[in-house]
Parts: structure tokens; C-alpha cells; sequence
């Protein structure tokens, strides 16, 4: 058993523990769930901004609904993961790192920051690449755009508050 | 079956579907379910310049979750192609107020007048595109992560930096919604 090393790698789930790299045979499962996930934001039209707009403006539980039953879902899934000693199918123990608290801030203006842009193009990240098939080909710009955003952060990063 | 795949899921049906990523890509390879790290990743491997922040190595941290990515890609496609959504049912009271800001062609998944190449060169366009990615990719990455990583993934495992996240995505989103929007749509 070789101790994970930890990654410098902190954009969404800080600091990941990266124990081996994905055999390349089981990226053909992260690619099928992924087709499985982009299907079913588009089914339950969480990439519209039209039900992003209706959610900021409290106006439909339709979207509560959704991302509540998917925490709850979640919860539970990860309760009983935790209380068995399940391996995952690539043979690690299964475990979530937690992110470090610090300050807080971090999460506090970045949330902040990103909500601003969520109710703008109507999309967090998973919605904006899956609308690219879905008839709003424009929207590849705004993925450009993020893309530039988290560079900006990058750069940006020894001046700002965490 | 068809009605099934191709209609708009109910609330309970799409919430706990969209759950059940956490625990399938726990138990595939121990990944945690978050999209915005991707944004990183592709940042990493296309332009890391000589960014702190990028100098980890890509293929080993988020090759899973690029390829993931290119699912959802894909996914949207498949979806669109069985069958595009062609209104959204969306509450009146929604309807109401967008038609108040100028907002007239409700067809499609986000208003053509809004998201469309011409739009992007107007100030109206530009903001809302280009502006509104921007605030995307810089919100998530200073957060360290979005509604996946955050509101799903963060709040299932009981951490209070993903709750704090959460009221600022809720925060920002209002702010949003309730003052810039109107401002923005303003004399459409």
C-alpha cells in the first residue's frame, strides 16, 4: 500500500489525493456516464436558463426539487459508502477529502462571483457544455470565456483573499 | 419508452438521477462528482504559462474527468437529437416577468434574442456571454468548485465551505437576477 500523494491540483475538490492514474481501459466508463450525465441534465432542462431565471426568482420548486433530491440522494449514498469497506472498482478505498475551511472567504466571494455568472449565461459548468448540443452552439464562447476566467483567477491568485 | 427518454423528467425522477453520479464515480475509481475542475485542467494542459495554479500534472488529476466532460458533451447532443426541448414549460409568473424585460421568443432551452453569434456583438450580448462565462470560470476556481462540486457533491459530505459556497451561489445569483439582468435587458 504506497501512501496517496497529494496533488497541487485545487480547482474543485481541493488538493485531490491521486493515489495512480486511471488505467486508460476504465476511461471508457467515465466517458459512458459522462453521455449519461449530459442526457440527463438536458432531459430535466437544468441547462435552461429560462428554468435558472424561474429558480432565482422563486417562482417553481422545480429546480429546489432537483438539486435537493440530488443532496439527498447523494447524502445517503456516500453515509452508506462510508459505513461499508468498499473498494472502488479500481481497487482503492473509497474516501472524500474534505476541503480546508480556512478563512472561508475563498468560498464565500467565489460563490458569490460564480453566482453572478450562473444567473447571466443560465448555466453552471456541467450545463454549459452540454448545451453545445443543444442548439445554442454561441454558448461555446462563454466556455472560452470561463476559460479565461479561471486563468484570470490563476494569475490573480497570490493578490486575492482565501 | 420512448415518452420516458425523450419528455422532461419530473423533479424526483432528475434529482436522485443526478445524485447517483456521486456514488458511481466513487465506486468506479474514487473520484469526487465536480465539473469546474475540468476548466482548470484544460487551462493546465492548453496555456499553464508559468501559473502556480496549473503546475500539476493534468493527465493525472482530471484525464478521468476531461473524459467525463467529453460525455456530457455528447450527452447533450444525443439528447437533442432524440428530441429538442421545444418550450419550456415555464411558470407564468417567469413568463410574465421576462416579457416585461423584452424577452418574446420563449422557444428553445435559452432565449435566442439573448444567446445567439449576433448577440455577442452588442453590449447586451457581450455582458451577458462573455461577461457572464468569465464570472463562471474565475467564481468557480477561486470557490474551488460549482453546483456539482459544491451544492451536490460538498453538501452530501457535510462540509461547511461547500454551504458557505452554496449562499454565495445564491447570493451572486439574486444580485443577478434581481438588479443586473434588468438592467442589462433594459430596453430590449
Amino acid at each position: 500500500m504506497t501512501i496517496p500523494s497529494v496533488t497541487a491540483f485545487d480547482g474543485c475538490g481541493a488538493s485531490i489525493v491521486e493515489p495512480k492514474p486511471v488505467r486508460p481501459a476504465f476511461l471508457v466508463f467515465y466517458l459512458v456516464l459522462g453521455i449519461a450525465f449530459g442526457f440527463v441534465l438536458s432531459r430535466s432542462e437544468v441547462i435552461s436558463w429560462f428554468r435558472i431565471q424561474e429558480m432565482f426568482r422563486f417562482q417553481s420548486f422545480r429546480m429546489y426539487g432537483i438539486i435537493g433530491a440530488a443532496v439527498v440522494t447523494a447524502a445517503l449514498s456516500v453515509a452508506i459508502l462510508k459505513r461499508t469497506s468498499l473498494k472502488s472498482a479500481s481497487g482503492e478505498p473509497i474516501s472524500i477529502p474534505r476541503r480546508p475551511l480556512g478563512s472561508g472567504i475563498r468560498y464565500a466571494l467565489g460563490g458569490t462571483i460564480f453566482g453572478l455568472g450562473w444567473a447571466l449565461t443560465g448555466a453552471c459548468p456541467g450545463p454549459l457544455f452540454a448545451l453545445i448540443g443543444n442548439g445554442v452552439p454561441v454558448i461555446v464562447v462563454a466556455i472560452l470565456a470561463a476559460l479565461l476566467g479561471t486563468w484570470t483567477y490563476a494569475w490573480a491568485r497570490p493578490h486575492l483573499p482565501h | 419508452m420512448n415518452a420516458l427518454l425523450y419528455s422532461d423528467w419530473p423533479w424526483y425522477v432528475a434529482g436522485p438521477l443526478i445524485g447517483l453520479f456521486v456514488p458511481a464515480l466513487l465506486l468506479l475509481g474514487n473520484k469526487v462528482f465536480g465539473i469546474s475542475g475540468n476548466l482548470s485542467h484544460l487551462c493546465a494542459a492548453i496555456a499553464p504559462g508559468k501559473l502556480e495554479f496549473f503546475r500539476y500534472d493534468w493527465r493525472k488529476a482530471g484525464l478521468w474527468n476531461l473524459v467525463f466532460l467529453l460525455g456530457v458533451v455528447l450527452g447533450g447532443f444525443i439528447a437533442f437529437h432524440g428530441g429538442p426541448v421545444q418550450d419550456i414549460a415555464i411558470s407564468p409568473n417567469t413568463h410574465a416577468a421576462l416579457s416585461r424585460l423584452g424577452i418574446h421568443d420563449f422557444s428553445g432551452v435559452a432565449p435566442h434574442q439573448l444567446f445567439n453569434w449576433h448577440a455577442l456583438l452588442t453590449l447586451r450580448g457581450f455582458i451577458l456571454i462573455v461577461g457572464g462565462g468569465f464570472l463562471v470560470g474565475f467564481g468557480t476556481a477561486y470557490a474551488a468548485g460549482c453546483t456539482s462540486g459544491h451544492a451536490i457533491s460538498g453538501l452530501a459530505n457535510f462540509e461547511l465551505p461547500s454551504l458557505i459556497a452554496v449562499f454565495g451561489f445564491f447570493a451572486g445569483g439574486l444580485a443577478a437576477t434581481w438588479f443586473i439582468l434588468p438592467l442589462i435587458l433594459g430596453g430590449l
